[in-house]
């Protein structure tokens, strides 16, 4: 193998690496801690923002951004992507495929040297339920929502890039969650308190979940164990699988809202999911509604299909091992709800 | 009728061979024949496969040759996973390469479509043309299946001086006597047979069907390839019309010849069968066995009549032609290699043989009482040992005048009590071989045992003679007499029953009377004298074998573990050791109980048997004794001391909790309390009593104690994938496979030579499939079974710890925990039975939830999920062995959002 520079470990302080889609939960955890492990830090968001690191705004989508992002930086963690259980698959593409090509292009020319591509394990999952599996080959064909295809294509490209002078690694980090989470957090706790949280089949589906703080450690881990991860996508998950309606019970004790205290047979809340996903789709284009629709096919596959993971091959090439526990996460959640 | 010849199929017509066939292993042949059926001169073209460039490719000489010889209307696809394994890193290591040559029949698979008819002995001679045509030399071992049995035992027959071994699976050498199986006749039925054999393709359809699982549809197609047409199904309607029903059949000859030419073979035999055929059922392999009663025998269970495509025979079958090349190579004076190990059995210093009849036979006199029956109502029959031993001389002599033999099996479907008994030393004085399947596995559990023992006499009561008509369970019915004479009579028609009992009594005591009963020759100690049944926790239940000698040795064992001398008075709650109180000498009482469910022993019923006889020991079992316990409260004033005189309790079958022991302690103030820890296969292995529970205190699993008397134990330890390793060791705190060494474990496991290969593996040790370690005292900790353990990322762990943690928790009755997910990435369940028990099964709520973690987090393990289930799946027999692997599965379906259905 070409050899890994002393710098693969331990970032001399001149390292500089680029973040994209800082503005989420988990883009952030990892800017922050790049930062305070003495990268230098240059985030890429569509907002502006004041961080204590040189930022860039703009669309990944667009070529000009991207070279001026990327240029002069020895390393990239590409985040920013469209996350959403619905939508037009227009604006997948341009957001997750265009832009992961315009980032990767633009990373190849300014001589990057090392690219984490950060997936989801949802571009390998097809519907049917994961069982301790491995981490599997993304599919955009066979994978199951808009989102869920378009990073499957997007991590393709990134992978095929991968060579000895330009290192590519996808992390697929599963479910991330934590205090200040708005994609399942918040979600989970408004139709909580709304009354219209249904579990599906009691909640019985075995699925596993990422503290946020846990998954941005592993990103970073794959930055710094690229010599090990290069051409592989890992998924990385708190390895502690539980029953998706214990979770969703545990968030919204953390909350302090009430449980779901009703259930919908899957079979029931799938069939419907596709019901509502086209209706919603179609209010939406007449601005009828804005907010996400409340079930959705995909959603519905999620809450009643198990999901979990073998973490073994994960774990050793990283190196790493989740420090916080779902236990501890859940009270960190809390007092973020100063319950 | 006669159709054009047709040359084989160019085997490039089909450049992609069918799934798990290599391209080089097609050929085809062309080879003078020599048959009847053919004019002289005439040449066929043959169609095989052959492992050949396989075998070269090794850069080794092969063992010998497989010949394997595919029925109707299969070909020789269906031998493809011998052809693959006959090469494998596996089979090297064990004596091979083998050569396999799987021919396709002519008029069958892609072999020629001759135009003619071909009888069995044209066909004979026709893979006899073939192996010359082949130069076949060195070994060979002829493989059959289906009516390929018949013809491969016919070249045998033929090629004596070649021959070194027969396989046959699912196959018939069609004894004279026995009637065609119900399908075949109807096969042959002149209406069905052109249209069902030929004409459609429907005879293949159905065969095919017999899968058990179904084939993959890729698999279906390549069986059906060489019989797309109905002119390509010739032969497999010749085949069937060739099939000789009656001795007016052209090929009855040929088929005598076989059939009885097979009991001079004198090489080893393997026999691999598929027990649910419809055709070739069990009575064609117990003929087979008195043919070629050298056999080894593996009965697949829940396997069918392609038995090749429902199990793997290609790995049974080369690890047995292995062991064959060893034994005769040991034979020439060769030794085979023995692997040193750490740990080693205690030498069996073979304690002198003593009859299981020698303490009847010693009190041919006494008038004292030997064996009481309680019955409903406080009634109870009793017979003196005098007695006894007159009814079981009575009952030898009738049986052997009904035709019984040493040797011959005898199935005992009779509840515990004075007729079970005397038929049991009755048996043993003969020398024949009793069968004792308990109806507590059920009646499909009960008929799957009786099948597989495939007894020669049947004595059962009423129902169980009416389940054996209706079942067809085999063996001459022999009543145990338990109704009036008057419903005996009509009921003996009804039954097929031969003889009943007390008329074999009767008899028996006429004869001896007359001094024309010849006195029953000693049987061989190390002859067959039982085959008990496993409780079907862990699978299918299981045949255990024990000699005489065996036998006695159990005896002897538990006389010297619990220092049981002459005037001991036993109550019998728990079968095994029920049997035994005649041949330890001992008073034995069978409590008023329902025999099928040990929980229907009651306070009461315990208490007026031990009353009965001033009992001084009981022998129980655990579900038992949790129903004592729980009628204590119903005991009459009067009988609230009839267990003071107790001075030993037992309770065999699974591990017992303290806090049970301590109530039971209660109940027998003055008795010692003792769990022995065992198996079918050895019982008992260890032992321990309440004082030495307490003093064990908790630890990894649950502590049985110190190796009994003449028994040692030691560890396989586990490996990361859960499977043991062969390398035994007394270190404490290893875990691993439990091994047992003992004069009283079994003989062998019964017609399961895969089974009994697996336990024996490690010379001088019986491998028990449970799992757990040894302390630093050298007691034995039980930490569940090798099929349970959990093989998460974090390595090996056990449930039983981990069961008891969770059972700590107050509203939890019962739990186990059990494994999810692939080997080696599970995660660990916990399953709650709770008190009172749950309505539904599911998740269990927040609060039980949380305790149930975090009690079983202490031992380790985590749960990945808690669950609540309304009852517990068990065994049948003794209602304690939580069935894991069924849960295991149940939990995966739930936790995987599948409809979970029942475990």
């Amino acid at each position: 193998m070409p050899g890994p520079t002393a710098a693969a470990g331990t970032p001399g302080p001149s390292r500089r690496v680029l973040v994209t889609g800082t503005s989420g939960l988990l883009g952030r955890a990892v800017a922050r801690l790049l930062h305070a492990r003495g990268w230098s830090v240059r985030s890429l968001q569509r907002r502006a923002v004041h961080d204590p690191w040189e930022s860039v705004q703009g669309s990944v989508a667009d070529p000009d951004v991207a070279a001026r992002a990327a240029a002069g930086v020895d390393a990239v963690i590409h985040l920013a992507a469209k996350v959403s259980f619905t939508g037009e698959w227009a604006d997948f593409v341009s957001t997750n495929i265009v832009g992961t090509r315009q980032l990767l292009a633009a990373s190849r020319h300014a001589g990057v040297r090392d690219f984490v591509f950060v997936s989801s394990p949802s571009v390998a999952h097809f519907g049917s339920s994961i069982v301790g599996a491995g981490a599997g080959s993304a599919d955009p064909e066979r994978a199951r929502g808009f989102y869920a295809r378009s990073k499957a294509a997007a991590e393709d490209l990134a992978l095929a890039e991968d060579s000895p002078e330009f290192r590519v690694a996808a992390i697929r980090p599963h479910i991330v969650w934590g205090p200040g989470d708005t994609q399942l957090v918040e979600r989970v706790v408004e139709r909580a308190r709304a009354g219209r949280l249904p579990l599906l089949d009691g909640g019985r589906a075995l699925i596993d979940t990422t503290y946020v703080d846990n998954a941005a450690e592993a990103i970073v881990r794959g930055l710094e164990r690229m010599d090990h991860a290069h051409g592989q996508a890992l998924v990385v998950t708190n390895g502690e699988p539980r029953p998706v309606g214990e979770l969703i019970a545990g968030i919204c004790r953390a909350a302090g809202v009430p449980e779901p205290a009703f259930s919908v047979p899957g079979w029931l809340a799938r069939g419907a999911g596709s019901v509502i996903e086209k209706a919603w789709l179609a209010a939406g284009t007449r601005g009828w509604v804005r907010d996400e629709p409340p079930m959705t096919r995909f959603l519905a596959e999620q809450l009643s299909t198990a999901h979990w993971f073998d973490q073994r091959h994960t774990r050793e090439v990283l190196d790493w091992a989740p420090a916080i526990s779902l236990d501890e996460g859940l009270a960190l959640l809390a007092r973020h709800y100063g319950n | 009728m006669v159709t054009a010849a047709l040359p084989p199929q160019d085997p490039s017509r089909h450049p992609d061979p069918w799934p798990g066939v290599c391209a080089s292993w097609r050929r085809t042949l062309s080879v003078p024949s020599t048959s009847a059926a053919d004019a002289p001169g005439t040449r066929r073209e043959w169609h095989f496969l052959d492992n050949r460039d396989d075998v070269d490719a090794t850069g080794l000489a092969p063992a010998g040759t497989l010949l394997c010889v595919h029925g109707n209307p299969t070909w020789s696809y269906l031998w493809r996973s011998l052809l693959a394994a006959a090469t494998s890193q596996e089979t090297l290591a064990d004596g091979g390469p083998w050569r396999v040559i799987a021919v396709d029949q002519l008029d069958m698979g892609f072999s020629e479509r001759t135009g003619t008819f071909r009888r069995l002995a044209d066909r004979i001679n026709d893979l006899s043309d073939l192996t010359a045509a082949l130069k076949l030399d060195g070994p060979v071992v002829t493989v059959g299946h289906d009516w390929g049995g018949i013809i491969s035992l016919g070249w045998a027959v033929r090629h004596r001086e070649q021959l070194a071994a027969v396989v046959l699976t699912n196959t018939a050498v069609h004894p004279a006597g026995f009637t065609l199986p119900p399908a075949l006749k109807l096969a042959l039925h002149p209406a069905v047979h052109p249209w069902g054999t030929k004409a459609t393709a429907a005879f293949l359809k159905v065969t095919h069907a017999l899968a058990q699982p179904a084939l993959a549809p890729s698999v279906r197609d390549a069986f059906m390839a060489p019989y797309r047409t109905a002119v390509r199904r010739a032969g497999v309607g010749n085949f069937v019309a060739d099939i000789p029903a009656t001795p007016a059949h052209p090929s009855w000859a040929a088929l005598e010849e076989v059939s009885s030419g097979i009991r001079t073979l004198g090489v080893p035999a393997f026999m691999m069968w598929g027990p649910k055929d419809p055709v070739f059922s069990d009575r064609y392999l117990r003929d087979l066995l008195t043919r070629l009663p050298q056999a080894d025998v593996h009965r697949f269970e829940g396997a069918g009549h392609l038995v090749q495509e429902d199990r793997d025979i290609a790995g049974p079958t080369f690890a047995w032609l292995a062991k064959q090349v060893d034994a005769s190579h040991r034979a020439q004076g060769g030794s085979a290699a023995q692997g040193g190990s750490a740990a080693q059995p205690k030498p069996e210093s073979a304690p002198a043989f003593r009859p299981m009849l020698a303490e009847v036979d010693a009190r041919r006199e006494d008038s004292s009482t030997a064996i009481v029956d309680m019955l409903a109502g406080g009634a109870a029959r009793s017979l003196t040992w005098a007695e006894l031993a007159r009814d079981i001389d009575d009952l030898t002599a009738g049986l052997a005048d009904l035709g019984v033999k040493p040797g011959d099996r005898v199935s005992l479907l009779v509840p515990p009590g004075i007729t079970l008994t005397t038929l049991i030393y009755a048996c043993l004085r003969l020398g024949a071989v009793i069968v004792v399947a308990d109806a507590g596995l059920g009646t499909k559990g009960l008929g799957r045992a009786i099948k597989g023992a495939g007894p020669a006499y049947l004595v059962g009561v009423g129902r169980a003679l009416a389940g054996a008509r209706i079942y067809n369970w085999p063996g001459v019915k022999i009543s145990a007499g338990d109704s009036t004479p008057a419903a005996d009579r009509a009921g003996r028609r009804l039954l097929g029953v031969a003889a009943t009992v007390p008329q074999l009594m009767d008899k028996g005591r006429v004869l001896r009377l007359a001094c024309t009963a010849a006195a029953p020759a000693v049987p061989d100690p190390d002859a067959d004298a039982a085959v008990l049944f496993t409780s079907g926790s862990t699978g299918p239940a299981k045949g255990v074998v024990y000699t005489h000698r065996r036998l006695a040795a159990m005896r002897d064992t538990l006389q010297a573990t619990y220092k049981l001398r002459a005037g001991t008075s036993l109550v019998a709650g728990f079968a095994p050791f029920a049997l035994l109180g005649p041949a330890l000498g001992a008073t034995s009482v069978t409590p008023d109980m329902d025999v099928t469910a040990p929980r229907t022993l009651t306070a009461k019923a315990l208490a007026d048997a031990a009353a009965a006889i001033n009992a001084t020991v009981v022998f129980a079992s655990p579900a038992a004794l949790v129903n004592v316990v729980a009628t204590a409260a119903e005991l009459p004033p009067a009988r609230k001391t009839a267990l003071a005189g107790v001075e030993l309790f037992l309770s065999a079958g699974a591990p017992l909790g303290e806090p049970l022991l301590a109530q039971v302690q209660e109940l027998a103030p003055h008795a010692s309390l003792h769990t022995p820890y065992g198996m079918t296969e050895a019982l008992p292995v260890t032992d321990i009593d309440l004082a030495g529970i307490r003093a064990a205190g908790t630890g990894e699993g649950v502590c049985v104690g110190l190796p009994v008397s003449g028994a040692s134990v030691a560890i396989a330890p586990v490996r990361a994938d859960g499977t043991g390793s062969l390398a035994p060791t007394t270190e404490p705190h290893v875990t691993g496979e439990i091994l047992v060494s003992a004069p009283h474990v079994l003989e062998r496991y019964d017609r399961l030579w895969i089974t009994q290969e697996h336990a024996a593996a490690i010379p001088g040790w019986h491998r028990s499939g449970d799992v757990g370690h040894l302390d630093a005292e050298g007691r034995l900790w039980v930490e569940g079974r090798m099929a349970h353990v959990l093989t998460t990322a974090n390595g090996v762990r056990t449930p039983v710890a981990g069961e008891l943690a969770a059972e700590s928790v107050p509203a939890v009755a019962r739990a186990a925990v059990v494994g999810v997910g692939p080997a080696g990435a599970q995660v660990a369940v916990a399953i709650v039975e709770t008190a009172p028990a749950a309505r539904r099964s599911g998740l269990a709520d927040t609060g039980l939830s949380r305790d149930v973690r975090a009690a079983v987090a202490l031992t380790g393990l985590v749960p990945a999920a808690v669950l609540v289930i309304d009852a517990m799946p068990t065994d049948v027999r003794h209602n304690s062995k939580i069935d894991r692997a069924a849960l295991a599965a149940w939990a995966s379906r739930m936790l995987a959002g599948a409809r979970p259905g029942r475990p």
